[in-house]
């Protein structure tokens, strides 16, 4: 059982949680890439609504599909179909779709914290799918998931991530996941893109992807939010490219047994060029497979073990 | 109507009171303070173990009326102040339409009156509607009664402009009350940056946002001579540069809010509590330790609220979209005495001057003193009843408060505004 | 939580290895040797009772028939009322279809963890038939579900605790019954 009653952010996580989650997607792995009828009853005649307030097609799509192979019944609803778009406050939806027996909510939302004002509006669980630039832990989850099943473990890897970290909920709960499992963490990016905390989480900090690739084991390339370019943190695509893009030159100086992952979708050319994406280090469709495993686990950890 | 207040301690450092006394009002006026006083006639007020002092003054009020009355008029604000202990408020003018005019002025003026609580001082806009694009008609609302003027609410973002106010109001004996916030560096910025706006991943409001903007209007105010106040003091570094300004001579005063001095950023945590959502944001702990510093040495002047009220469903939401401000008018001497006066930090002569002598005298307002022939503005604070911060607590409209939940120690149990008993024994007349 | 006491032992080592033995003979009979079959262990101890009685097989019929184990904590009926199982990986190293599967357990009692075991099974392929065998059926039952080998009958009190030891999970082979020295009733 875990010790939090909904997924809100990864800091609140233990590490004996993060083991857990890790463990049961695990035992998820050959119902769903094994078996014919990948499917199982754990979560029979349990209601999840994804109310998904910021579009994503890959995270909802995941969840759908977790949920799915748990049995249970979901439905999902977007900005256009819902009425949060139509004035109705965040409180007011929430109570309506609550009113209709609800046992979790998978929310993504624009605006950080709002997974944290469902849970005060319903007794349903909330699992937070990614929540303006705050939190993204089934992100966090999945990235590790995939990162133990190379190395076999998380304590004492390292870990670069590197990209737009001032607007990414992604590094917020990848970061402290990690280091409560036991990794190195180096932030990379310009002066523009890094945390506005210096000693957060007691990661590394960096400007030059160069200095630290050599060392490190997993190269975690974040996308850059190209709709988050205005303001111009950064002069253009190609000189990002030049200055923190993972080229195939840089790729060639990694570790033997390091890898590559990305949490998608991929700028290719920009963050990352598109034969790196391809290459047997790159982890970024195993990330994809085990996004389905930790929801799927997080889900049934969360809602099974409910009184 | 007269009222014999008996056996109050009175704290006037004006007139270097500070021992107990009786004090008689008779209709607006004090007509005697003296050790001992006998008045067949009038209503006594028992004032054993109670002080005395002169009326309270909150300088920066926002009653949303006319325009957003459905957070506050002037009426339920009023009755807020009579609540809080104050006899006077001076309101900001980001009204809907803003004050910028005479007559806007003139309304809230006579609106206030018939409300028959609070003296409302309106303070005009700088420019007009607030834009910060062309001077609003200053020298009109000066004539109807404004007794300062400000853009609270944003920063002149252009200092072209902001020099031309300055200029304009040096020659009515008027200070310009500067709400201080470099727009292209707060952008989007709903939290202190640091710490709390990373973990909670939230654009941050820079200090320097602030300070950069501090810095500008000191020199503006050497080179205009205009009286300079700045708004809502959040960091140490500000302070800093007000202090220096003061011991250089120029004629520049600042304020600090309760929130700024008694709460920080570390307050704010993975509950999004939108009430503790401000602007300036709550800086850091250290900040707050400066400000505490700094109204209990001298170089902050006043205290006031930048009580703003918003509707619930203004602040019963996304941290990100909620609206920016706490009320305060109803806490503000209880977390005064709280944390300072009844711990023995602060003395009351601090407290009345913070709280009623420095206002007037950035607002130039009459001064109020407890002497025979002032005008009875009056409070009188119990420091020993207890104070339970609930909803159902507060007298105003809107409920935002930051510091809902907290149990404080001392509040004002009576209050005379110009004669008229406005808090009977706690309660709003 | 309730506590419990030792009552009495009822099945030693030896008794143990000649009721594995005859489940073994048994099981041959009936299916008429070990070509088709697999056996499938409920974990954790069905797994172990499993091997055992797969290793008298052996003795019996010269080769060892498949092993697999069957995990059931997704296919409980109380998931929502218990705090997630320890999940352990189920592992089916064959193919099912058309065989003869025997599931072990070690005990049978409501029957509840047979139901899930059937319904897990049966997304792993469709079986010829599915017998059960088990060291203990202590009675009770709530489902229509029965044993097709069983070790010893236990009749017990809904009060009692049937516990079946088995190495290497625990130090010794033996049944045992617990009593309950609380007296405040508990369906968990």
């Amino acid at each position: 059982m875990l010790s939090v009653k909904h997924l809100i952010d990864t800091y609140s996580l233990t590490a004996d949680d993060i083991t857990q989650i890790l463990d049961t997607a695990k035992s998820f792995d050959p119902i769903v890439n094994a078996r014919t009828i990948k499917k199982v009853p754990a979560l029979r005649g349990r209601t999840i609504v994804n109310l998904f307030l910021e579009p994503s097609t890959r995270t909802l799509k995941s969840f759908e599909l977790a949920e799915k192979r748990l049995s249970a019944d979901s439905i999902s609803m977007g900005g256009s179909t819902s009425s949060v778009v139509k004035g109705e406050s965040l409180a007011d939806t929430i109570q309506t779709i609550d009113a209709m027996n609800v046992d979790m909510f998978v929310v993504r939302a624009r605006l950080a914290g709002t997974p944290q004002v469902i849970t005060q509006n319903t007794d349903a669980i909330v699992i937070n799918g990614g929540d303006g630039k705050h939190q993204h832990p089934t992100q966090a989850m999945l990235d590790l998931y995939t990162i133990r099943e190379h190395f076999g473990h998380l304590d004492g890897l390292k870990v670069a991530i590197v990209g737009d970290l001032a607007h990414s909920r992604v590094c917020g709960s990848l970061a402290p996941a990690l280091k409560t499992m036991g990794a190195d963490v180096t932030l990379v990016a310009p002066p523009t893109f890094q945390v506005g905390d210096p000693t957060w989480f007691g990661c590394n900090q960096t400007n030059h992807l160069d200095d630290v690739i050599e060392d490190m084991d997993v190269v975690y390339m974040l996308r850059v939010q190209l709709e988050r370019m205005e303001g111009a943190a950064i002069p253009s695509r190609r000189e990002y490219n030049r200055l923190y893009g993972l080229s195939l030159e840089r790729e060639a100086r990694m570790k033997p047994n390091a890898i590559i992952c990305h949490p998608g979708p991929m700028n290719r050319g920009m963050e990352i060029d598109a034969e790196v994406a391809d290459c047997a280090r790159s982890r970024i469709l195993d990330q994809v497979n085990a996004g389905v495993l930790t929801r799927m686990a997080e889900m049934y950890l969360l809602l099974g073990g409910e009184e | 109507m007269a009222y014999l207040i008996k056996g109050a301690h009175v704290v006037d450092p004006q007139v270097g009171l500070d021992d107990v006394r009786d004090v008689l009002i008779e209709d607006k006026t004090i007509v005697s303070v003296e050790p001992s006083i006998e008045a067949a006639d009038a209503t006594v007020v028992d004032g054993t173990g109670k002080y005395l002092v002169p009326g309270l003054v909150d300088m920066h009020v926002h009653f949303r009326d006319p325009g957003f009355e459905y957070k506050e008029t002037i009426a339920s604000g009023s009755r807020a102040a009579a609540h809080g202990g104050f006899t006077d408020v001076a309101t900001m003018p980001n009204t809907e339409p803003v004050t910028d005019t005479g007559a806007e002025v003139r309304y809230q003026i006579d609106t206030a009156r018939r409300a028959g609580l609070v003296h409302v001082r309106p303070i005009g806009a700088l420019t007009r509607g607030e834009k910060g694009e062309s001077l609003a008609e200053i020298g009109d609302m000066v004539m109807e009664g404004a007794c300062a003027f400000s853009d609270d609410g944003h920063g002149v973002q252009s200092a072209g402009m902001m020099k031309t106010c300055m200029a304009y109001v040096s020659q009515f004996d008027r200070a310009v009350l500067a709400h201080c916030e470099v727009e292209s560096l707060s952008k989007n910025g709903v939290i202190n940056s640091g710490r709390a706006a990373t973990r909670l991943g939230m654009f941050g409001w820079p200090p320097l946002a602030e300070e950069l903007e501090i810095y500008r209007d000191i020199e503006l105010c050497r080179g205009t001579k205009c009286a300079l106040h700045i708004c809502h003091i959040s960091t140490a570094k500000g302070l800093e540069m007000v202090k220096a300004a003061k011991a250089e001579g120029l004629p520049v005063t600042c304020e600090v809010t309760p929130h700024h001095l008694f709460l920080c950023d570390d307050d704010i945590d993975e509950t999004y509590n939108t009430n503790l959502k401000m602007n300036p944001p709550l800086r850091k702990a250290s900040d707050a330790e400066a400000l505490r510093a700094g109204i209990l040495d001298g170089s902050i002047d006043c205290f006031v609220t930048d009580h703003a009220p918003h509707a619930k469903h203004e602040k019963d939401c996304e941290w990100e979209i909620a609206f920016f401000g706490t009320i305060g008018l109803e806490t503000s001497l209880p977390l005064m005495l709280t944390n300072l006066v009844n711990p023995g930090l602060m003395s009351w002569t601090r407290l009345v001057e913070v709280m009623a002598v420095n206002p007037r005298k950035v607002l130039r307002l009459d001064p109020v003193t407890i002497a025979a022939g002032s005008a009875a503005n009056l409070t009188l604070i119990d420091p020993t009843r207890t104070v339970e911060v609930t909803e159902s607590f507060f007298q105003g409209k809107s409920k935002n408060s930051a510091f809902l939940g907290m149990s404080l120690t001392g509040c004002a149990t009576d209050v005379f505004v110009s004669g008229k008993r406005t808090l009977i024994d706690g309660v709003v007349a | 939580m309730d506590s419990y006491k030792l009552k009495a032992t009822i099945m030693d080592e030896a008794a143990m290895k000649r009721a594995v033995t005859r489940i073994a003979h048994e099981i041959l009979e009936r299916n008429e040797g070990s070509s088709n079959i697999a056996l499938v262990g409920i974990v954790t101890r069905g797994v172990h009772l499993a091997r055992m009685i797969a290793d008298e097989i052996e003795k019996i019929e010269g080769s060892k028939p498949p092993i697999g184990t069957l995990d059931i904590s997704f296919y409980r009926d109380d998931v929502m009322r218990h705090i997630a199982p320890v999940i352990h990986a189920t592992n089916i190293p064959f193919d099912i279809d058309r065989i003869d599967i025997v599931l072990v357990d070690d005990v049978l009692y409501t029957g509840r963890t047979i139901r899930a075991a059937l319904d897990a099974l049966m997304d792993y392929g469709r079986p010829k038939t599915v017998q059960l065998a088990v060291m203990v059926d202590r009675g009770h039952r709530e489902l229509p579900i029965r044993a097709d080998y069983v070790g010893k009958n236990v009749p017990s009190s809904r009060e009692e605790d049937v516990r079946v030891r088995i190495v290497p999970i625990d130090d010794c082979n033996i049944v045992e019954i617990w009593e309950k020295t609380t007296t405040e009733g508990s369906e968990a």
